[in-house]
Order: structure tokens, then C-alpha cells, then sequence
């Protein structure tokens, strides 16, 4: 019995969905239209993690060792800093790596690189170039670093002379982030709002079939359920259109953005991450065309 | 079966109906007759619950309409089966699945469905039109397909609202005709016209209400204003 109610309930919305299909396409376009915001979000969301993690990714500290200490010494300081839960990376690099880096830096200065072979040792420190998880972190690696244990090996940390940068950073990337939020809130809450008021429309167009429905004694979920199945049938249609026409879109776009942020491969996300994308775009449209139905048919069905 | 009890209906201080006592039997066939705004459209409307009286009692089969829950309201509305003027059938479904949804909303099986829609709609004289959606029928055959739905349950009780108001005076009679042919098979019809020509011509009990109140009740009644 359940089971051929259930049926019913599905072939009625599935009728209702199809033989109405100039209202079904209007409501599914603007459906559409929401999802497509959202996921834009959520791919400009992909561009502007990236576009923080490149800005982060540039900061670091380095510390400078004075020349007579020895390599096993600055690998024992490496090893502790690695331990430390701020840390994400550190480098080592030697004196001879300095130098190497340093004359192939240097290589069209001839002057420089002469003056250099006058002098008779390696004139570089050993360094150790340290990342931190989060820039707002390199305050607490400096204050590490700056203990007394250290101060007879480090010769100096350039933490200071980075220090306003470092922190003008954290600021513009945590703005980032904020106005993100904000911006997606907004554009969401939009989005959400024009499709639940395109379905409620749709709906108030069936007031008098629900009272037709009332009338021969449907109880209200056998009313209700139809109206249900053709939200979400909105729903899953607008998802799907919505996934296959995000396709040619980064086909295009994507190419684009990475030539801008090399870091950025949109494509590449939306293709690794699809059956996520699909998830995200049917759950939200299921629910949106479903829950609309039900509150906007709610009104309708009070005897 | 049917009994009201001093029943009064008042929508925001204008009575529609005023202090009105019937019985209607089994088997009956009434007119309610009266001009617009006479309050027949009301009284139908409190027998199947759409509406609760402002005062008085309303009892159908023994029970009291007024007294039942919200959640069994469709079971009363399956007792009664209803006809109105614009019709009301689902415009997007055939005349078949407008009969079988009535049906399918009481929990009846395919096969049950399978085997009376079509005995229906052949009792209405449309067993050619069965796939026919409302709009390609003329206003006659979907009065015929709403006369079908209102007896799919079997009903003790048929409530006519205006059936021929939107009907030429040919499809008018194919309609009164069938609902005395109903009427024969043991279904009590009211039904609520004020179409002078019919009423006197039916030769059946009549009550005329005006400005909510019955000013009338005759067997083998006329319409007299």
C-alpha cells in the first residue's frame, strides 16, 4: 500500500514536472541560475585560497648563522624548529649553496664576482629559510629564535627588518577572506531567495488545483508529496544543466586564470573534485526546490 | 441524515446564513433555490467542512461536521461527493486520471481504478474521451467528468453547486438527467441552482433560502421569489 502511494506520489510530480514544461523551465532556469552562483562561489572561493596561500607562501624568516658555527649545530636548531606545530618548512642552506646561489645571482657582475674571489673565505652565513603555517606565526618563530641558547650561534634573524610587511600581509589576507565571506553570504542568501520566490509562484499557479485535490478527499501528503517530487525535480534538472554548462565555461576561463595565477588550475579542481560538485549541486537543489514547494504550498492546504 | 440545528454562519459581521433548520433524508432529491448571496453556496459549503458554523449544529450520517479533526476531513469528503459550476478538475490530467485520482487519493488499487473509471465515464456517456485533457472537452462533458469523480467513492450524499451555471440549456438538462439518474440509483442530491426553468420542472422538494434565512420548504416545490 505504502509503496503504490509512493508511486503515485512520484508519477503525479513527475507528470506535473512534464506535462507543464513551459513553467518547469522557467522555474529550472532560475534555479540554474542560483546554483551557477554558487558554484562560481565556490570555484572563486578555489582562486582566492590560492591567490592567499601565494601571497603567504612568498613570507619567510631566515636566520643567519655566524660563520664559525658548526653544520651539525644548525641541523640540531633545524630539527627543533621542525617540531615546533607553527612551523610548516625549513631549508637549510649551507655557506657553499649561499655562495653558489649568490654568484649565479650575480653572474652578469663581473665587478662583484672578482671582488668576491679576492677575498679568501666564503664571505656568506649558513641560513635557514623557515615557513610558517600562517603568517600571523612568524612573530612567535622570531621569539623562538631569539632566545639567549642561540645567541652565541645566530648572527641575526631578518624577521625584524620583515616584520611590517609580514604583518600588512596578514591583514590584507585576512580582509580577503572576510569580504569573501561576506560577498558569498550575500550572493548566496540572493540566490537562495529568487529561486524559493520563482517556486513559490509557481505553486500559488496550483492553489486551485490543491483545492480540487482537497475536495476529493486527497489528505494533505498525498497533496503535498507530488508538489515535493516537483520541487526537487527542479532541483536535480537545474544541477544537472548546472554541471554540464560549467564545463565549457573553465574550458575557456580556466586557461585564462592560470596564465594570471599559475598556482590557479580551475579545471583541473573541478574535474578532481566533481563527484563533490555534484553532491554540493543536487543537495542544494533538492532541498531549495523541495523545502520551497512545502512552504509555499503550506498556505494552500489549511482547510 | 442530514440535520442542521439553528445553524447561523457569520463572516466578519455579515450573516450569510441565519438560524436554519433542516432534514434532509436519505434518497432525496432537493433544489435549494434563492438568488445570488442567498447563502446556498454556504450551506454546501459547511457540509463538506470547508467551513465551521458560527452557531448551531450540522450532522451528517450522526455525526457532527463541526467536531471533526482536521486530519479526518478527507475521509468526510469522500462521503460526499461535489459537483461545482466552473467544474474543478486537475487541468493537467486526462479525464481518465482525473476520475482515478479521486480514487487513488482513497488508496484504491490499480485494478479496482482499472475496472470502475471506465464503468464511470461510460455511465456519463464519455467512454470515447477517456484521454481527453479539460481543456478539449466543452463545458457539458467536463461537468459529465466531475459528476464521474463525485461518485468514484460511492457517496451517500452529492452536493450540486451551480452545475448548469455555465452550461447551455441542452447540456443543462444532460446534466440534470443524470443526477436524477444517480438520484435513482439511491444517491441523495442537493442541488443548489437558481435556474427558475429546472427547479419548476423537476417537480422534487424545494427550499428557498434568501438573505440567509429558509423562507420556503415544498415538496413538489416551484421557484417562486
Amino acid at each position: 500500500m505504502l509503496k503504490t502511494t509512493l508511486f503515485r506520489i512520484i508519477r503525479s510530480g513527475w507528470q506535473s514536472f512534464t506535462r507543464n514544461y513551459w513553467l518547469s523551465a522557467a522555474t529550472v532556469a532560475v534555479m540554474i541560475l542560483a546554483l551557477f552562483v554558487i558554484a562560481g562561489l565556490t570555484l572563486f572561493n578555489v582562486m582566492t585560497q590560492a591567490i592567499v596561500a601565494n601571497l603567504e607562501g612568498r613570507v619567510d624568516v631566515s636566520v643567519y648563522f655566524n660563520k664559525d658555527t658548526d653544520e651539525s649545530k644548525v641541523l640540531a636548531v633545524r630539527q627543533e624548529l621542525v617540531g615546533l606545530p607553527e612551523v610548516k618548512s625549513v631549508d637549510y642552506v649551507s655557506q657553499d649553496q649561499a655562495l653558489k646561489a649568490f654568484q649565479e645571482r650575480h653572474k652578469d657582475n663581473q665587478v662583484l664576482l672578482q671582488s668576491l674571489q679576492e677575498l679568501d673565505q666564503n664571505p656568506l652565513e649558513a641560513s635557514l629559510n623557515i615557513k610558517a603555517n600562517n603568517t600571523s606565526q612568524y612573530q612567535a618563530i622570531s621569539d623562538y629564535l631569539s632566545q639567549d641558547r642561540f645567541k652565541g650561534i645566530i648572527d641575526k634573524i631578518n624577521y625584524k627588518q620583515n616584520q611590517d610587511i609580514i604583518s600588512r600581509l596578514t591583514r590584507l589576507t585576512g580582509n580577503i577572506q572576510v569580504g569573501f565571506f561576506i560577498i558569498s553570504l550575500f550572493l548566496g542568501l540572493l540566490a537562495v531567495l529568487v529561486s524559493f520566490n520563482t517556486v513559490r509562484l509557481t505553486m500559488y499557479t496550483w492553489r486551485d488545483e490543491i483545492s480540487v485535490m482537497r475536495f476529493v478527499g486527497a489528505d494533505n501528503w498525498f497533496i503535498r508529496g507530488p508538489f515535493l517530487v516537483e520541487g526537487a525535480l527542479y532541483g536535480i534538472t537545474a544541477a544537472i544543466t548546472t554541471i554540464i554548462i560549467i564545463f565549457p565555461i573553465l574550458y575557456f576561463v580556466s586557461p585564462k586564470i592560470t596564465n594570471f595565477l599559475p598556482e590557479v588550475d580551475l579545471m583541473y579542481f573541478y574535474q578532481s573534485n566533481f563527484w563533490e560538485f555534484i553532491f554540493l549541486l543536487f543537495a542544494i537543489g533538492i532541498v531549495l526546490g523541495g523545502v520551497s514547494s512545502l512552504i509555499a504550498i503550506r498556505r494552500y492546504l489549511r482547510a | 441524515m442530514i440535520v442542521f440545528q439553528k445553524v447561523s454562519k457569520i463572516y466578519d459581521g455579515c450573516t450569510a446564513l441565519n438560524n436554519v433548520d433542516l432534514t434532509i433524508k436519505a434518497k432525496e432529491f432537493i433544489s435549494l433555490a434563492g438568488p445570488s448571496g442567498a447563502g446556498k453556496s454556504t450551506l454546501l459549503k459547511l457540509l463538506i467542512g470547508e467551513e465551521k458554523p458560527s452557531k448551531g449544529k450540522l450532522f451528517l450520517d450522526k455525526q457532527n461536521i463541526h467536531l471533526i479533526k482536521e486530519k479526518d476531513m478527507p475521509k468526510l469528503r469522500r462521503k460526499i461527493g461535489m459537483v461545482f459550476q466552473d467544474f474543478r478538475l486537475l487541468s493537467d490530467r486526462t479525464a481518465y486520471e482525473n476520475v482515478a485520482f479521486a480514487m487513488e487519493v482513497a488508496g484504491a488499487t490499480n485494478k479496482e481504478i482499472k475496472q470502475d473509471v471506465p464503468q464511470l465515464l461510460e455511465l456519463v456517456g464519455l467512454v470515447d474521451k477517456l484521454n481527453q485533457f479539460p481543456h478539449q472537452l466543452s463545458g457539458g462533458e467536463k461537468q459529465r467528468v466531475a459528476i464521474a469523480r463525485a461518485l468514484i467513492h460511492r457517496p451517500s450524499v452529492i452536493l450540486a453547486d451551480e452545475p448548469t451555471g455555465n452550461l447551455d440549456l441542452l447540456n443543462s438538462w444532460d446534466i440534470v438527467r443524470l443526477l436524477l439518474k444517480i438520484n435513482e440509483l439511491g444517491t441523495t442530491i442537493i442541488l443548489a441552482t437558481h435556474d427558475r426553468e429546472i427547479i419548476n420542472n423537476l417537480g422534487r422538494r424545494v427550499i428557498t433560502l434568501d438573505k440567509g434565512r429558509v423562507i420556503r420548504d415544498e415538496e413538489n416545490g416551484r421557484y417562486i421569489l
